[in-house]
């Protein structure tokens, strides 16, 4: 060993991707929902994806999160995590928070519960039948409650919460799992213009610490955003780039945003 | 560590309090009015009553199992009654064996069924059954190991809904079936029956059936304090988290199949110590108690009295029952109409059951808020998912 080695180590570590797709295909009875699709979030990156419906977007969250096992292609987690071996609950606990289109929280445990349940922590069953939480633990839930703007709600059930509540809940709850990488899909979809530029402003905060990938239909808020954009075309990347870039190319204009 | 346990333990909300309170008041009560009353005294509680209430006592217990899985976990069972009958028949088959010589064909060794079938040695399956230690480890393991093997496959297979339903029941039947033929030396058709004694004391006699009594009421307030543990921990909010939004809880991070497999364990080993119980107070267990129309009445009494309440599917195992001994006495035709009439009437007028109807009356005012989210929605559809 000379003395280069831990450098070039440090740089393959520092070029290793937070998340690296290639050449990724899904088909469902012969639909081809993902085409030979790659894609390359840095650390620390918060990028858009936007695309028409059926453009695979959802199929792309569940091949990461191992909901959905691909035919063929790669994908990678911080360079060496081969994602496509594991299953939701690894992938989860490796550091990969998902927000489902549709606000999922649970709606019948208090919204101080929810966010118990998502902190990180041990999760097997013997372990959770003699948990309790510790004042340490207890402040960070609280601090996580201002974060995500439900302090004052803390004690209601979730699904008291209003739908724009419910989607910052969820995030707060990806959160507490402290993840590195967090796949938010349409986070903004049925939100006022108001709770649209706050959820704009708390990714933001997030990105400072961890990589996102947002996949969103609101052009208004993907600006907001002010980051790359990937604009994805029956299962494969059609146009990459900053949003003013994507929205002058002809074929986006063609397939998207022209209609 | 043992502080916050134990006093999660005794955490118990008014109605729970309540609860524990009436089957703690009954167990004393019951057994004291059958022994120490004249018979012709207008407290005194004869002791088929006694048999009786006990037997009730027990399918308080095996309503607890299916609303622990049901109510909390979103799993609706409809074999449940398969655990119920093996922890049964573990009983029975010691049972059996105290007979010993006393039994009509006076074998040392081999029930009467063995020796009518010409049976010349004890089934290598039935040795150990005269040690009461072993067949009470038997009561526990032989449903818990099936409950272990079925939940395994089943919920690593991620099979849900209606289509779990159905595979439980097709357990059930299929161990009807298997249990009816003779040559698999369960007793056939018959079952097992005829029993003498229980540890050596006269299964007819008044202190004995009192005794099982007091032992069917300790076992159920265990069950509950047990059920309440495991409700009121984290893992019981994960379970209700699996219930409301499973691909949430799978996306945290949680195993969902584990905590399945695990609520299904208890809940199995929790059904086989009622039936157990059952057994020698009612004298006899035989095939037909697994079949599918027993497991759908106990997925009815915890529906009636109220899912996800835990207290509310006991209630409703007794207040069921009690109709049904009523019913099946005065005007037997009408009993399974009856039934089915009460079931349509809570769904549709008593969405969360009995006590559900009696909360909203106020009458069962909750000491804690927060008690509330271990509710349940309205009894609804079991939710169907599309299979991979």
């Amino acid at each position: 060993m000379n003395e280069t080695a831990p450098d070039i180590i440090d740089v393959i570590e520092a070029s290793k991707p937070a998340l690296y797709l290639d050449a990724v295909s899904v088909s469902f009875d012969g639909f081809k929902a993902l085409n030979n699709l790659s894609l390359v979030i840095d650390v620390g990156e918060m990028r858009a994806v936007i695309g028409p419906n059926g453009a695979g977007k959802t199929t792309m969250m569940d091949v990461i999160t191992g909901k959905t096992r691909p035919d063929t292609g790669q994908v990678a987690f911080h360079g060496d995590t081969d994602l496509t071996k594991l299953d939701e609950a690894q992938i989860a606990n490796l550091g990969i928070g998902r927000k489902f289109q549709k606000p999922s929280v649970f709606e019948s445990h208090t919204v101080w519960n929810n966010l118990e349940l998502a902190m990180k922590a041990k999760r097997g069953p013997f372990a959770t039948l003699f948990a309790r939480t510790s004042s340490e633990e207890e402040d960070r839930i609280d601090a996580m409650l201002k974060l995500v703007g439900v302090s004052d709600r803390r004690a209601e059930l979730a699904g008291a919460l209003s739908h724009g509540q419910k989607q910052w809940l969820e995030i707060g709850m990806l959160l507490m799992q402290e993840p590195s990488l967090l796949l938010v899909d349409e986070p903004v979809a049925g939100m006022t213009d108001a709770e649209t530029e706050q959820t704009a402003h708390l990714l933001r905060e997030i990105n400072k610490t961890k990589s996102l990938m947002v996949v969103e239909h609101d052009m208004t808020f993907v600006e907001a955003l002010g980051v790359k954009v990937t604009v994805l075309h029956e299962g494969s990347v059609l146009a990459e780039g900053p949003l003013d870039f994507v929205r002058n190319d002809q074929q986006v204009i063609d397939v998207y945003l022209g209609r | 560590m043992t502080g916050p346990i134990t006093s999660r333990l005794l955490l118990l909300d008014k109605p729970s309090r309540i609860f524990l309170m009436v089957v703690l008041a009954a167990t004393v009560a019951v057994p004291l009015l059958n022994l120490l009353t004249p018979a012709d005294s207008f407290i005194h509680v004869p002791t088929y009553v006694v048999s009786l209430l006990g037997k009730y006592l027990s399918f308080a217990i095996l309503a607890l199992s299916v609303d622990l899985i049901w109510g909390f976990c979103g799993i609706l069972s409809l074999g449940h009654g398969a655990f119920f009958a093996l922890g049964g028949y573990a009983m029975g088959m010691y049972l059996m064996r105290q007979i010993g010589d006393r039994g009509v064909y006076a074998n040392p060794l081999l029930p009467d069924f063995m020796v009518f079938l010409n049976w010349k040695e004890l089934p290598w399956y039935w040795h150990g059954f005269d040690s009461f230690p072993f067949a009470m480890l038997m009561v526990i393991l032989a449903p818990g190991i099936l409950g272990f093997v079925f939940g395994w496959f089943a919920f690593r297979s991620r099979v849900t809904g209606v289509y779990l339903s159905i595979i439980s029941q097709a357990m059930t039947f299929a161990l009807l079936l298997a249990f009816f033929r003779n040559d698999m030396g369960f007793g056939g058709n018959n079952g097992l029956t005829d029993f003498k004694d229980i540890l050596g004391f006269n299964l007819q006699a008044d202190g004995t059936r009192a005794a099982l009594f007091v032992a069917t009421g300790i076992a159920l307030m265990l069950a509950f304090v047990a059920c309440r543990f495991i409700v009121t921990s984290k893992l019981g909010r994960v379970l209700v988290g699996v219930r409301d939004a499973e691909s949430r809880v799978r996306f945290l991070g949680y195993r969902v199949e584990h905590y399945k497999l695990f609520v299904f364990t208890i809940s199995a080993v929790m059904a086989g110590i009622a039936g157990a119980l059952y057994v020698p107070q009612v004298g006899i267990i035989n095939p037909s108690e697994f079949s599918p129309a027993n497991s759908i009445e106990i997925v009815i009494w915890v529906a009636l009295g109220g899912r996800g309440t835990l207290y509310g599917a006991a209630l409703g195992a007794v207040l069921v029952n009690f109709a049904k001994t009523f019913f099946t006495g005065a005007i037997p035709d009408v009993w399974l109409f009856a039934l089915g009439a009460l079931f349509v009437l809570t769904t549709l007028f008593l969405p969360k059951g009995v006590v559900g109807g009696l909360s909203k009356l106020g009458l069962l005012k909750r000491s804690k808020p927060p008690e509330k989210s271990l509710e349940p929605p309205p009894l609804a559809e079991p939710k169907v998912e599309a299979q991979p």
